[in-house]
C-alpha cells in the first residue's frame, strides 16, 4: 500500500501564512519514515493532514490512489499523539476506550504491558507512559495500514520509550504497517526508521 | 569540601486521600530521599515518569498542595527551609522552569511577563537573551497562545535565566525544542552554574544530561537509587552501580534500545524491600526484606545491596 500527499498546500486560515506549500510526500507500507525538522516547520500539521483530521486547502491525500475514507468509518491511517492524556476521554474507563475501537484483543494488550487491572481505571489514575500504551493498542486495529506517531515518546522515560517502540516495530513488521514518526531525537530516528525525511530540504 | 547550597535530608511526601467514603489513607509518593546541591553544579534528575521528580521540585519551592504531608529536613545555605523562608526565597533565590507551558499567563504579553512587574532587569537584557535563544523579533508583543510549543519553552527558560536566583530548578525544559535549541538552553544553565549558581535539571533527555550535568541522580518509585558523576554515565554500565541506572543506559536508542520488561510499582502499592526488585534481573529473597540503605561506592551513592 501507498500513502501519498500530492502537491498539497495548507494554512489554518486565509490570514495566516502557508504552512505547507506544494508539498509532496510518499510512503509505502513496507517503510518506516522518520520526519525531522525544527519546530514550526509543519510536522504536526502534516501528521494531521495525512491522517485525515485536517483537509488540505489544495492538493490531495491518497491511499493507494484513492482519497482517504470519510468520517464515520474506520480509517486505515491512524494517528498517535504526543499527549496521551489529551487523546483519551477523561470520563471513560480505559476498558471503554479500547472497546470503542473494537480493540479488546487480549494478546496485544498483554504484549504492550497493559495490566488487566488498568482497564477498570480512569485516565487520570494512570501515568503518561501507561496511557500511551492504550493509545498504541487503540491505533493498532486490524484495519490499520499506516501508523503516524507524532512525538509519541518525548514525555516518556527511555525504558518506556524502548518498550513502546519495540512493540510498534514488531507489529509493523508482522502486519506490514507503514510507520511515519515525527521526532526531534536523531538517535531515535536512526534506530526506528528505514528512511529519514528532512522537511527543510 | 564546599558548603552545600541546598541539602535535602530524608525527605518524604505523602498525600491524604479518601479511600472510600469516610476512610482516609496516606499515599506516600516520596520516601527517604536525600540530595545535596553544591555551588557551580548542575545536578540532573532522571528516572521513570511518576517517580516523584516534579514533586521534589514542588517540595523544595514549597508549592505542594495543602493536603500534602512533608517529612524530613531541607536546608538552604545551612538555614532550615521553612514555609516562611521558602516564600521569601521563591522567585528571588529559587527559580522554577515549570514543566507545563500552561504556566504562562494567557492574558499577558510575553515581554511584560518575562520582565516581571517589578522590572528588576533592563529590557535590553531580555532582548539580548531572546536573540540568543533564537526567539524571533516581536515575540515580546505576542500572547502565549500565539507561540509554538518550542517557543513557549524558551520563554519559560528565559524567565529563569533573567532572574538572579541562586538555584534554578528546571523541570523538563527541553521537550519540543530541536537539538540545537536544547543544547543552547542547557549551555546557558551550564554557564549560570559556572558563575557560582546551581541548577537542578529534571529531564528525560538523559543523553543531553550526560553532556551538561556534573552529577546525575536517578529516581525510581519516589526515591534516589543512584547518584553518580556524569562521567560514569558517559562510560556506560560498567561504571554504573544500580541495575536500574544500567537499564536506563541500555534503553537509549544509541545504546541498544533494550526495553526492560515490567513497570514501576504504584505509590501505595510498593513491594516490600527494594522497590526495583520485581523488575531486577539480579533480585534475590534478600532484596525483598528491607529497603536497601544508601552506600557510598566508587565516589557515587547507591541503594542496592549487590552494587559493586
Amino acid at each position: 500500500m501507498q500513502l501519498e500527499a500530492k502537491n498539497i498546500s495548507f494554512r489554518y486560515s486565509p490570514k495566516q501564512p502557508w504552512i505547507l506549500k506544494n508539498f509532496d510526500f510518499t510512503v509505502n507500507s513496507s517503510e518506516k519514515v522518520a520526519l525531522v525538522a525544527p519546530s514550526g516547520y509543519g510536522k504536526s500539521t502534516l501528521a494531521l493532514l495525512l491522517s485525515g483530521y485536517l483537509r488540505p486547502v489544495s492538493g490531495e491525500i491518497l491511499l493507494d490512489g484513492q482519497p482517504l475514507p470519510d468520517k464515520n468509518c474506520i480509517c486505515p491511517v491512524q494517528l498517535i499523539y504526543q499527549h496521551p492524556e489529551k487523546a483519551i476521554n477523561p470520563r471513560w474507563r480505559l476498558r471503554k476506550v479500547l472497546e470503542e475501537s473494537g480493540q479488546l484483543n487480549n494478546d496485544l494488550i498483554a504484549s504492550l504491558g497493559i495490566e488487566p487491572a488498568w482497564l477498570d481505571r480512569f485516565p487520570r489514575e494512570l501515568s503518561g507512559g501507561e496511557l500511551q500504551r492504550f493509545c498504541v493498542a487503540r491505533a493498532l486495529i486490524s484495519e490499520v495500514k499506516f501508523l503516524i506517531c507524532d512525538e509519541i515518546s518525548t514525555m516518556l522515560d527511555v525504558i518506556t520509550q524502548a518498550q513502546i517502540w519495540n512493540k510498534i516495530l514488531e507489529q509493523a513488521e508482522e502486519r506490514d504497517i507503514g510507520i511515519i514518526a515525527v521526532t526531534h531525537n536523531m538517535e531515535l530516528a536512526k534506530r526506528i526508521s528505514t528512511r529519514i525525511f528532512d522537511m527543510t530540504k | 569540601m564546599k558548603e552545600p547550597l541546598l541539602e535535602v535530608v530524608d525527605l518524604s511526601v505523602s498525600f491524604k486521600m479518601y479511600d472510600s467514603l469516610l476512610e482516609r489513607k496516606e499515599l506516600k509518593v516520596i520516601s527517604d530521599l536525600s540530595l545535596t546541591l553544591y555551588p557551580n553544579e548542575v545536578l540532573a534528575v532522571a528516572g521513570s515518569s511518576g517517580s516523584g521528580k516534579s514533586l521534589l521540585a514542588s517540595a523544595i519551592l514549597g508549592l505542594l498542595p495543602p493536603h500534602a504531608k512533608i517529612g524530613g529536613k531541607m536546608y538552604y545555605q545551612g538555614r532550615r527551609l521553612t514555609p516562611a523562608l521558602q516564600k521569601e526565597l521563591r522567585g528571588s533565590q529559587l527559580a522554577l522552569v515549570p514543566q507545563s507551558i500552561s504556566y504562562l499567563d494567557p492574558l499577558m504579553k510575553i515581554g511584560k511577563q518575562v520582565d516581571g512587574h517589578k522590572k528588576p532587569h533592563p529590557a535590553s537584557d531580555r532582548i539580548k537573551l531572546f536573540e540568543h535563544l533564537g526567539l524571533p523579533k516581536g515575540t515580546e508583543k505576542l500572547y502565549p497562545f500565539q507561540l509554538s510549543g518550542g517557543m513557549a519553552r524558551r520563554v519559560l527558560v528565559s524567565t529563569a535565566i533573567l532572574s538572579s536566583a541562586n538555584i534554578i530548578i528546571a523541570d523538563e525544559p527541553t521537550p519540543g525544542m530541536s537539538l540545537e535549541q536544547s543544547i543552547e538552553a542547557l549551555s546557558m544553565f551550564r554557564q549560570m552554574a559556572d558563575s557560582g549558581k546551581a541548577v537542578i535539571l529534571i529531564t528525560h533527555d538523559i543523553d543531553l544530561a550526560f553532556q551538561f550535568a556534573d552529577r546525575i541522580a536517578v529516581f525510581y518509585a519516589g526515591t534516589t537509587v543512584e547518584t553518580a558523576s556524569s562521567e560514569d554515565f558517559r562510560t556506560g554500565p560498567s561504571a554504573l552501580r544500580h541495575p536500574y541506572s544500567k537499564a536506563l543506559w541500555n534503553a537509549l536508542p544509541q545504546n541498544g534500545f533494550v526495553p526492560l520488561p515490567g513497570f514501576q510499582p504504584y505509590a501505595g502499592d510498593l513491594p516490600q524491600g527494594c522497590p526495583f526488585s520485581p523488575r531486577c534481573p539480579m533480585s534475590t529473597p534478600e532484596c525483598q526484606k528491607t529497603m536497601p540503605p544508601t552506600q557510598k561506592i566508587r565516589g557515587g551513592e547507591v541503594r542496592c545491596i549487590y552494587a559493586t
